[in-house]
C-alpha cells in the first residue's frame, strides 16, 4: 500500500479577484520507505502539493489518501489528530518553539499523541542519541546552532514514529556542509526507521539521495525518476 | 510539559510586556477594592448606626410611619407588655432576638425659661438599660461611634439632649464655649413671646418638688386628649447626634416620663416595639415570624412590621448612591483592563502565528490553540489578582492606621476614613472573580483569532 495517493487533485488560490492555479489534475503515488524529493523551480507548486500531503491543506478538486485514509474531507480536529499520529514536519526554518528545550521539542508531538511519560523519556533519549544532540537536550533552541535546530526538527518529527514525514526546504538555511550532514542523517534515519520522507528542494544533494524524484513545473507533473540507484538503495 | 507550564514560559518569553499588563491589573484591582472597601465602611457603619438607634424591625400601628410622626397619640400601642411579653417568649423568635423595647415618640417645645429661650424638639422615650444593649449591637464589626446613654439608672425626670437643642436653650455648661456664643450675640430672647397659660403652667411646675441636680428645662407637648402638658426636666447631657438637622430637635427621656407627659393617669402607650436582631440577614424570617405571632395574638390591633431599611430611607439612598459610585468606577477599570489585556493577547498572537502554524501541524486542535492562550490570560489573571488583593491590604492597613478623617455632608463631626478589604469577603471575592472574568474575556476574541488561522497562512507568516 502507497502511505500517500493522490488523484486528479487541483488547487486554486484566489488573488483578489484573479485565480491563480497552483497545482492541476495531480495524479501520485509515493512509494513506502522511499526518500522522495519534489523538484521544481520557486513557485511550481511544490509547496502546496508538500501540504496538501501533509493535510495541512484542503484540495479544491480529487482525493488523497494518506496512511490508507481518505483525508481532503476530514473534519478539523479529526485532521488534527490524523497528523499527530501518522505525519512529521519538518521546516525550512526549523520552526522549533522557543520556550521548550530542544528535548522537550521532540516529547512534544508525545504529549500531544497522548503517550506515557516513560515511553516518551525512552523515546525521546533514543531520538535524541541517534541526532548526536544528547549533550545539548536541555538547551533552547536560540542556544542552537542552525544545523543543530534542524537536527532538532528531525528528531521531533520522527517522534510519534510517523508513517510519513515531510520536509519543506529542509537544507535551504544552511550551509553546504551543515546541509549534507542534514541530508545524511534524515537519509540515515528514514532507512532506520522505515518511514517515506517527500521533501521540496531544488538542493542538488538531496536531489542525489534521492530514491523517487517528482518534477513539478506550473502545478503539473512533468516528469518522474522513480527507483533511482542511489547509494543506499531502496529498501 | 502541559498547556500551563507552556502558557507560562510564554509569559515569562516577553517579561516586559507580561509585567506591564501585571501592573495594570494590579492598579486596577487595588483601586476597585480600595473603593469597595470604603464603599463597605460607609454602608456598614450606616446600617450599624440605624440598627443601634431603630433596631432591624419595628411594630408600629398601621399608618403611624407614613401619617402618625406628629400625632403619637393616634397611633399608640396600649398593649404593649402584653405583646413584648409574647415576642420574648416566642421560641422561633428568642434565638434570633437580641432585645424588644417599646418606644414613644413625640414632639413638643423644651424651654430653659430661666434664659427665655424655647426650641421645638423631637423627643423619644425609651427604657435606657434597652438603648444602651441595642447600642452596642455591632455584628458588623465597624467603628462604632454610639455611646451609652446616661439616663440608665439616673432619675426619671432626667433627659439627654442634642448639642444644638442645648446650644439653643443656652445649656452652655453642657457644651464646650466655642458651641455655645455668648447671649448678647444672639438674636431676642423666645421666652418673651411665650403664651400666658404656657407660662403659667410651667410656674405651677415649678413649685412642685425639686428637681434633681442638672439644667432644669421644660418640656411642653399636647395630651392625648389636646391638651397642654408640662413636665420640668433636668438635662444631663448635651450629645452630638453627628447629623445636624438632628442634633437641633433630639431629645431623649425616659418612657414613663414621656409616658405621663401625653397619657397623663390614662392608659400608657407607645408608638412602636423595637425589635433588634442577632444578624441583620435575620429580618426575613423573623419578620415573617413576628406576622405570624401579631396575626395569631393580636388579630385586632390592625399593626405593620417595618424592618430598618424602610424606617431610614437614607439608608437605601445611600447604599443605592455608593452602588452607582462602585459600578460606574468597577466599570471603568473594568475595560481598561480588558482592553490592556487583549491588546497583549492580541500581540502575542500576531508575533507567535508561525509558532501556531506549527502546533497546528504538529496535530493540536484548534480548541488547544484557544486553551493555551486563555491560559496565558488566566494566568495573568490569577497573579494579578493574587498581588492587587495583597497590595489592597498593605494600602488598607496603611489608611485605617492613618488617622485621616472627613465630615460627610451634613454631619456635625468627622468620622474616620476606613477601608474594609480584608473585613469584606464579598468584596474580596467578587472583585477577583470580576478580574477573572474580564480577564477570561478579554483573552477569548485573540485566542479564537488563533485558533482559526489557516496552517498554510500562519506558517508562511514571516
Amino acid at each position: 500500500m502507497h502511505p500517500v495517493s493522490l488523484r486528479q487533485v487541483g488547487k486554486t488560490y484566489r488573488l483578489g479577484s484573479v485565480d491563480v492555479p497552483a497545482l492541476s489534475d495531480i495524479t501520485l503515488d509515493i512509494h513506502q520507505g522511499a526518500f522522495t524529493v519534489l523538484a521544481g523551480p520557486s513557485g511550481s507548486g511544490k509547496t502546496t502539493l508538500l501540504n496538501l500531503i501533509g493535510c495541512i491543506d484542503t484540495p479544491d478538486r480529487g482525493e488523497i489518501t494518506v496512511a490508507g485514509q481518505q483525508v481532503q474531507s476530514m473534519p478539523d480536529d479529526a485532521l488534527s489528530d490524523f497528523r499527530a499520529r501518522h505525519i512529521g514536519f519538518i521546516f525550512q526554518n526549523f520552526n522549533l518553539i522557543p520556550v521548550l528545550s530542544a528535548r522537550e521539542n521532540v516529547e512534544y508531538p508525545l504529549v500531544l499523541a497522548g503517550v506515557a511519560a516513560a515511553e516518551r523519556r525512552r523515546r525521546v533519549d533514543a531520538l535524541m542519541d541517534a541526532v548526536g544532540l544528547s549533550d545539548r537536550q536541555h538547551n533552547l533552541p536560540a542556544q542552537l546552532s542552525g544545523g543543530q535546530r534542524q537536527r532538532v526538527a528531525i528528531a521531533r518529527a520522527l517522534a510519534t514514529a510517523p508513517r510519513l514525514v515531510l520536509a519543506d526546504e529542509p537544507t535551504a538555511n544552511l550551509d553546504s556542509h551543515t546541509g549534507a550532514a542534514i541530508i545524511a542523517l534524515m537519509r540515515r534515519l528514514q532507512r532506520e526507521e522505515d518511514v517515506s520522507f517527500v521533501l521540496s528542494s531544488h538542493d542538488p544533494q538531496v536531489h542525489a539521495e534521492a530514491d523517487d524524484i517528482i518534477f513539478i513545473r506550473d502545478g503539473r507533473i512533468t516528469g518522474i525518476e522513480a527507483g533511482r540507484d542511489t547509494a543506499g538503495g531502496r529498501i | 510539559m502541559n498547556t500551563v507550564s507552556l502558557a507560562l514560559r510564554n509569559l515569562l518569553r516577553n517579561r516586559r510586556r507580561s509585567l506591564t499588563t501585571l501592573l495594570a491589573m494590579v492598579v486596577g484591582l487595588v483601586a476597585i477594592l480600595l473603593f469597595g472597601g470604603y464603599r463597605s465602611n460607609i454602608i456598614y457603619g450606616t446600617q450599624t448606626g440605624f440598627v443601634q438607634q431603630t433596631g432591624h424591625l419595628q411594630i408600629q400601628r398601621r399608618g403611624y410611619f407614613l401619617d402618625g410622626g406628629d400625632n403619637p397619640t393616634a397611633y399608640g400601642i396600649a398593649d404593649y407588655p402584653r405583646m413584648l411579653a409574647r415576642i420574648r417568649q416566642d421560641p422561633a423568635l428568642a434565638p434570633m432576638l437580641v432585645i424588644a423595647t417599646p418606644t414613644l415618640q413625640l414632639g413638643g417645645i423644651a424651654g430653659n425659661f430661666a434664659a427665655g429661650v424655647s426650641r421645638s424638639v423631637m423627643a423619644t422615650g425609651l427604657i435606657p438599660e434597652d438603648r444602651n444593649r441595642m447600642m452596642q449591637w455591632n455584628d458588623l464589626g465597624v467603628v462604632s461611634y454610639a455611646r451609652p446613654l446616661p439616663l440608665a439608672g439616673a432619675a426619671e425626670d432626667t433627659v439627654v439632649v442634642g448639642t444644638g437643642v442645648a446650644r439653643k436653650l443656652q445649656l452652655c455648661a453642657l457644651l464646650d464655649a466655642a458651641d455655645c456664643p455668648p447671649v448678647a450675640a444672639r438674636s431676642t430672647p423666645d421666652g418673651a413671646a411665650l403664651p400666658d397659660d404656657i407660662a403659667a403652667l410651667s410656674s405651677l411646675e415649678k413649685a412642685g418638688p425639686a428637681p434633681a441636680a442638672g439644667h432644669p428645662i421644660e418640656m411642653l407637648a399636647a395630651t392625648a386628649r389636646g391638651a397642654p402638658n408640662v413636665a420640668s426636666l433636668n438635662v444631663i447631657q448635651a450629645s452630638n447626634m453627628g447629623i445636624k438637622a438632628l442634633d437641633d430637635v433630639y431629645m431623649a427621656m425616659h418612657l414613663a416620663q414621656a409616658q405621663r407627659l401625653i397619657f397623663g393617669a390614662g392608659t400608657p402607650q407607645v408608638t412602636a416595639i423595637l425589635v433588634q436582631l442577632k444578624h441583620t440577614a435575620q429580618i426575613p424570617a423573623a419578620r415573617e415570624e413576628l406576622g405570624r405571632l401579631l396575626a395569631g395574638h393580636f388579630p385586632d390591633a390592625d399593626l405593620e412590621i417595618l424592618d430598618f431599611d424602610t424606617l431610614n430611607p437614607i439608608y437605601r439612598q445611600t447604599n443605592e448612591f455608593m452602588d452607582s459610585m462602585f459600578g460606574f468606577i468597577a466599570l471603568l477599570i473594568g475595560v481598561i483592563v480588558l482592553f490592556t489585556i487583549g491588546n497583549t493577547m492580541s500581540t502575542a498572537v500576531v508575533e507567535r502565528t508561525t509558532e501556531i502554524g506549527t502546533l497546528r501541524a504538529m496535530g493540536l486542535r484548534r480548541a488547544g490553540i484557544r486553551r493555551l492562550f486563555v491560559c496565558e490570560a488566566l494566568l495573568l489573571g490569577l497573579a494579578g489578582s493574587a498581588l492587587g488583593v495583597l497590595g489592597a491590604l498593605l494600602i488598607a492597613y496603611a489608611i485605617n492606621h492613618s488617622g485621616w478623617s472627613w465630615t460627610p455632608p451634613g454631619y456635625a463631626y468627622a468620622y474616620l476614613i476606613l477601608v474594609r478589604v480584608g473585613e469584606d469577603l464579598p468584596l474580596l471575592v467578587g472583585s477577583v472573580a470580576g478580574m477573572l472574568a474580564v480577564t477570561l474575556l478579554s483573552a477569548w476574541w485573540p485566542a479564537r483569532r488563533a485558533a482559526r488561522l489557516v496552517i498554510v497562512d500562519a506558517l508562511r507568516h514571516a
